[in-house]
């Protein structure tokens, strides 16, 4: 390739000249840019090249900045300043002249200046501010191409405090007469949307004219915003779906010009969109799952030409199928169409075809069986994608029967895998299988050795927290417990006695761990050759210093014999000047542990790594120190906020908002009411923070996998029998004898000639799939994991970490009221009943046997209601008197409905269940499980209330607290129910709830001088205009008293045209707002300790102000 | 939302690179050698998928690539974009830049690296893909060049001299980036 280059470019310069007469000045210029890429082409060292584009950056420099030099040759430096920056080297000089270039060229200059702009500054670059005038007077210019320009660079670079400046002009770019105009328009305003929904929150009207555009180029623009904004909050859009389904349903049947074709496909790109959006609006919902059926079955039936787009289409076709309210019908069709991808040759659509069963196998695994042995070959496809993609799709239909045999594969495809990303990746899905379903002990500690070995040191900490964690607190069985970790010292003491291999430095702490910890547990093992066998780890030279400080720390648990304290002396002494503190600090604690034995069995006792330390936080024992120093003269010790604001208060720094009075020039520039200039430049710094911020929580949103299904009672039953029927094909394959002599005939059918390699492939089939299919029923309901027989993952370990020891069943009724109420006990899955005393007594009699039979184990009581109240009733007494929403319908399915409402408690949200049951034959085994990502469900394990048995007509009430530890502007909350009627099969309901931030608001009581303290102590702020309530005689206190009303802010305190109010986000996150009156608007600013918490809270003040 | 592209030859030398997203400078070269590396490393007869591996965003993003003679073009996209789509779009911004440069080769995206980028602002924008009928790309796309000509006859001049060098019609050079695509015929699409 190079040499060709070269030709051309030997024969470039003449070329140049031969054309070059009028121009000679320009075009020695881009004669510098052939002979620079000449030059580096030439070049074989990276050094040589970094030489040479050196000189090229001094001579564009020297250009540059020589008064001489014209536009039209700067044009042309910029280019090659532009490929300099391509190559990686920095041109910054040329910023400022890329800027100069946009402001001040012709149009063709201009665009070279804009284009250089956005490739050289970043998001929120400090020069970008010398572009929003240039920006702002070409956004109104005459000519189109300059608007599009100035559109483009504004979508690609502009920060989020400058969106003010140019949104009303970008606004007013919607009603343009160009197409292309409006559809750049649309887009700016989505990448707004993007960055600051509450700034675009006024012109969502505008978004749904954009929406019924005319032209359909537009409209496809749109539903960038539309897919984003229903990926925040389907349910308030719910009435889009007829829109959308109709203009997919014109697209489908071609009614667009046939401009919008592609490969006589019809505007495809459009069609993926909108089954994405569909599928938003269908999840767990069945009404508006039910609009779109027909067409989802037209585009599945048109989607027939053997074109790639084609394929793309049918993709999201499948996707949109499965993840929306089933219909047995278009689940059969799509199951067909994964079937096309996977089977196909193509390997882009056998690998979407692994993708898409990957989605949709947990709630129908009889897919993967139908497909298995594809499934099998696909494992040792050459293409490591392919392997991959194949070992998710094994990940997700694990079982405690098949867990062997996929583990096994997943190490496999682990030692053969030099990329550190997916290693570390597949590692923690090994642990993850590894302790759900390991078969027995000495398996598991194979497995994770396999896992630790393969792992690497760049492994998450928390796969060696939980085996740590597994091994030290055990199971209900002691027995047990002794045997996993008898087998690992055994295991960890001969790998060290081997020592060839050099071991990953996470593993090497954790054997250094369990060998302190539990080599007692071996009879006849000397402590003196264990640390013998640990100290040989020490002379190594390839171990870190961390790994050195495990090390010690394990040898201070063994010496227990002379000649262990002997060498545990000498390794002690040898460490006790070293450089690094921490290393210093453990061998200095070793020696002292070895002379003093009694201080040692206090310090260190055997096998108490779980029992919980009592640990003084008020640092009491240091009491005498602190008043000693005192006494000698030594300064008080002021806390972190209290110096801050003594520092502020001696700089005196002015941060109070200042007054409304603008430089008369920045007003000119459009920069309107929404955002006044100071608060521009005061939280640029801060705002680029919670950008980031905003778009981290924005990707987690984008999330498809492992999206939970609602399967309702006639959900995919016929399927089920259908398979009954013919019974899958693991079980006349199975490599049982017996199985193999009396379902031969089964066998020849389906392989004819299958000859010994296929022999084996399907006895792997057998072994992988086995257990898929003879749990249909159960799967089907939505429950894919057959409860394996032991649980090895008992607990989550970080909420294990809050409680420390076990929790107390909540033994009576009294207690569990008492408790509510009590702040220290965050217990929240509660149940209670109301008639006291008496109904427990009902509810043996309804229950009889059953109910006796199941309520074991320390579970919490759980207690049917009498038939006949309102359910708002039924809140406990106390409970009564703090303010609460109406009662909402969650779901019924006939049998058991389900309402919620919100308690808002002083510090959560109290999200009251109630499940009443509408049958009179009473459910079984009924569960309640909440979980939300935003926000934080206070519970000890999962936050499943296993209420034995509900009476028939009887009614339970589950609660759960909620808190939100990072701010979103809302939260959603899955809540799953499942029972048993009767004799009948487990019933799941699956329903989603949105909470907004609003209900996790209370009012924060401080005082003037409080609230100043905060104010000054808080770093993430956002300001901004609201508009204020004017029909009222004093509009400030009105529009405050509405927000209090609204979001229940406390109101500190109204001086004249200012007021301050104070809330909180439970659990106890503050945040200040300082409003100002001036004219028709209120200038908020807010501040907090959290960098969204602001811009969320004034989202739902702007709601809040609108709505009253 | 596309997070990144990438243009860059056989040796890993970038030919165009476009980030929507902020990496800052050293990130991006680390990226687009990542990128090279992981991508070049594969065979024509796997698929055109890829994780973004740790560096760009994790599991979340996907890098689509096609390989065409000289050069390979990587989109690097989060999990909302639709992979075949993406594919397709490759295809056409390749298809646009070969009607715009009439048989475009590496050359042409050496020498005019500038005029690619107005090309790609007219398919994707700000992350978003804008337009993906190819005609209207190139409708816009002339109506700028146009005003180009319109203002003066000297900014055109390199384009007429790589156009003679290309027409110099040196046989041994692969000079043509190959649109054959396994279903893609480039003369189908005159229907349009």
């Amino acid at each position: 390739m190079s040499d060709v280059v070269e030709k051309t470019l030997t024969a470039l310069p003449s070329l140049l000249s031969l054309d070059s007469q009028p121009g000679a000045g320009k075009l020695s210029v881009t004669s510098k840019l052939g002979s620079l890429i000449r030059g580096i082409t030439e070049l074989t060292s990276k050094h040589e090249e970094e030489k040479l584009i050196k000189k090229e950056l001094a001579a564009i420099k020297e250009h540059v900045s020589s008064p001489n030099t014209t536009l039209r040759q700067m044009k042309e430096i910029m280019v090659r300043a532009i490929y300099c920056e391509m190559l990686g080297f920095e041109a910054s000089f040329c910023y400022i002249h890329a800027i100069k270039l946009a402001q001040q060229g012709s149009m063709f200059e201009k665009r070279v200046g804009y284009l250089a702009v956005s490739l050289f500054l970043r998001e929120g670059h400090d020069l970008l501010l010398l572009l929003v005038n240039t920006v702002l007077k070409d956004l109104q210019s005459t000519n189109l191409i300059e608007v599009c320009m100035a559109l483009t660079v504004v979508s690609q670079i502009f920060p989020k405090d400058m969106i003010p400046a140019v949104l009303p002009l970008v606004e007013d770019k919607l009603t343009h007469s160009k197409e292309i105009i409006r559809r750049k328009a649309v887009l700016a305003l989505y990448k707004f949307y993007l960055m600051a929904p509450n700034q675009v929150q006024h012109i969502h009207d505008k978004f749904r004219r954009a929406l019924c555009d005319k032209d359909p180029g537009v409209m496809t623009a749109s539903l960038h915003i539309y897919l984003q904004m229903i990926k925040e909050s389907p349910e308030n859009y719910k009435e889009l779906a007829g829109s959308f389904v109709v203009i997919l349903k014109q697209v489908v049947s071609g009614k667009l010009p046939a401009d919008f074709s592609y490969h006589s496909v019809p505007a495809p790109w459009l069609q993926m969109q909108l089954l994405r959006i569909l599928a938003l609006l269908g999840k767990e919902d069945q009404r508006t799952s039910e609009i779109m059926y027909e067409v989802l079955d037209e585009s599945l039936r048109r989607a027939e030409i053997n074109h790639n787009i084609t394929y793309a289409i049918l993709y999201e076709c499948v996707k949109t199928v499965y993840t929306i309210h089933p219909k047995s019908e278009l689940l059969e069709k799509a199951a067909k169409c994964i079937g096309k991808f996977v089977l196909s040759p193509k390997i882009n659509l056998k690998y979407l075809g692994l993708k898409a069963l990957t989605y949709v196998v947990q709630q129908d695994p009889n897919l993967a069986l139908q497909h298995q042995m594809t499934i099998i070959e696909c494992l040792d496809h050459p293409d490591p994608i392919i392997k991959r993609e194949t070992l998710e799709l094994l990940y997700r239909i694990t079982n405690a029967q098949n867990v062997t045999v996929i583990v096994e594969k997943m190490l496999d495809f682990l030692r053969h895998s030099r990329d550190e990303y997916t290693v570390i990746g597949l590692v923690g899905k090994v642990a993850e299988l590894a302790e759900k379903y390991a078969p027995d002990n000495s398996w598991f500690v194979q497995t994770m050795n396999a896992v630790f070995s393969l792992g690497g040191d760049a492994m998450q900490p928390d796969i060696t927290n939980n085996f740590l964690r597994l091994l030290a607190e055990g199971f209900d069985n002691a027995e047990e417990d002794r045997q996993l970790r008898l087998l690992a010292v055994d295991s960890y003491l001969s790998l060290l006695g081997g020592e060839a291999a050099s071991l990953p430095q996470p593993f090497l702490q954790i054997i250094s761990w369990v060998l302190g910890e539990y080599s007692y547990l071996k009879v006849g093992q000397d402590p003196t050759d264990v640390l013998a066998r640990l100290g040989a780890l020490l002379e190594r030279h390839d171990i870190t210093t961390e790994t050195r400080c495990w090390v010690l720390a394990a040898m201070g648990k063994l010496c227990t014999t002379d000649g262990a304290l002997r060498r545990a002396r000498e390794v002690a002494h040898q460490y006790s000047a070293c450089l690094d503190t921490a290393l210093r600090q453990q061998a200095m604690e070793l020696e002292l542990l070895g002379q003093d034995a009694p201080l040692r069995h206090r310090v260190l006792p055997h096998d108490a790594s779980c029992e919980d330390l009592e640990v003084d936080s008020s640092l009491s024992f240091l009491d005498g120190f602190v008043s000693e120093a005192l006494a000698l003269g030594a300064a008080p010790y002021k806390p972190p906020h209290q110096r801050q604001e003594e520092l502020s208060q001696h700089k005196a720094l002015n941060f109070e908002p200042y007054g409304p009075s603008l430089p008369a020039s920045l007003s000119a520039c459009s920069l309107t009411d929404r955002q006044s200039p100071t608060a521009m430049s005061l939280s640029s710094g801060i705002s680029g923070n919670s950008t980031e911020q905003m778009q981290k929580a924005s990707s987690n949103t984008l999330k498809l996998d492992g999206v939970k299904k609602v399967w309702g009672k006639e959900g995919y039953l016929p399927q089920k029998e259908a398979t009954e029927e013919a019974p899958p094909p693991v079980a006349s394959s199975a490599p049982t004898p017996s199985c193999q002599q009396g379902g031969a005939e089964h066998t020849q059918l389906a392989v004819s000639s299958a000859g010994e390699e296929e022999q084996e492939k399907r006895q792997l089939a057998a072994t992988l799939f086995v257990g898929l299919g003879s749990q249909n029923s159960l799967c089907l309901m939505g429950k894919p994991d057959a409860a394996p027989k032991r649980i090895w993952r008992r607990q989550r370990p970080d909420q294990e970490a809050l409680d420390g020891g076990s929790r107390p069943p909540v033994s009576s009724v009294d207690d569990t009221l008492d408790g509510l109420f009590d702040d220290a006990v965050p217990d929240s899955a509660l149940l209670y009943s109301l008639d006291g005393p008496s109904v427990p007594q009902s509810c043996l009699d309804g229950g009889g046997e059953a109910a006796g039979g199941s309520l074991d184990a320390g579970m919490e009581p759980a207690l049917a209601l009498s038939p006949g109240d309102a359910p708002g009733s039924l809140l406990p007494p106390a409970l009564l008197a703090l303010p609460r929403s109406d009662m909402e319908a969650l779901c019924s399915d006939g049998t058991l409905s389900v309402c919620a409402c919100k308690v808002y408690q002083r510090d959560a949200l109290l999200l009251a269940l109630f499940l009443s049951n509408a049958c009179d034959l009473p459910l079984e085994e009924l569960s309640c499980d909440v979980t939300s990502e935003e926000a934080k469900v206070t519970d000890g394990y999962t936050t499943a209330a296993s209420i034995s048995l509900l009476a028939g007509r009887g009614v339970a009430v589950v609660l759960h607290h909620l808190v939100m530890e990072l701010p979103s502007s809302q939260a959603v909350v899955a809540v799953r129910v499942s029972y048993r009627p009767g004799a009948g099969a487990p019933t799941q309901q699956a329903v989603s709830l949105s909470l907004s931030l609003a209900d996790f608001i209370r009012p924060l009581p401080v005082s003037t001088e409080e609230y100043g303290r905060l104010w000054l102590s808080f770093s993430n702020d956002v300001k901004q205009n609201l508009r204020l309530l004017a029909d009222s005689e004093d509009p400030l206190a009105a529009t405050l008293a509405a927000l209090k009303d609204k979001l229940r802010l406390h109101i500190v305190d109204i001086i004249g045209a200012e007021g301050i109010v104070a809330c909180q986000l439970v659990p106890g996150q503050p945040c200040l707002l300082h409003c100002h009156a001036h004219g028709g608007t209120l200038t908020a600013w807010l501040r907090s300790p959290l960098p969204t918490l602001p811009d969320c809270l004034l989202y739902h003040c702007q709601k809040a102000i609108e709505e009253s | 939302m596309i997070k990144a592209i990438l243009i860059f030859n056989n040796h890993g030398k970038p030919r165009l690179t476009r980030f929507y997203q902020y990496f800052a400078e050293d990130m991006q070269q680390q990226i687009i050698r990542e990128t090279f590396h992981l991508v070049s490393k594969r065979d024509d007869n796997v698929c055109n998928f890829l994780e973004g591996g740790s560096l760009i965003g994790g599991s979340d993003y996907k890098l689509i690539y096609r390989h065409y003679a000289t050069l390979y073009f990587v989109f690097c996209v989060d999990s909302s974009e639709s992979e075949l789509g993406i594919l397709d779009l490759i295809q056409v911004f390749v298809e646009t830049l070969d009607k715009c440069f009439e048989n475009v080769c590496e050359l042409d995206l050496i020498f005019h690296v500038d005029k690619v980028h107005y090309i790609l602002q007219e398919v994707v924008m700000g992350g978003m893909v804008l337009e993906t009928n190819m005609n209207e790309i190139v409708a816009q796309v002339e109506v700028q060049s146009r005003m180009e000509k319109s203002e003066g006859g000297l900014s055109a001049a390199p384009a007429r001299a790589v156009s003679a060098v290309k027409n110099m019609n040196l046989p041994e050079i692969p000079r043509n980036i190959n649109i054959g695509d396994i279903n893609i015929k480039v003369p189908s699409l005159s229907p349009f």
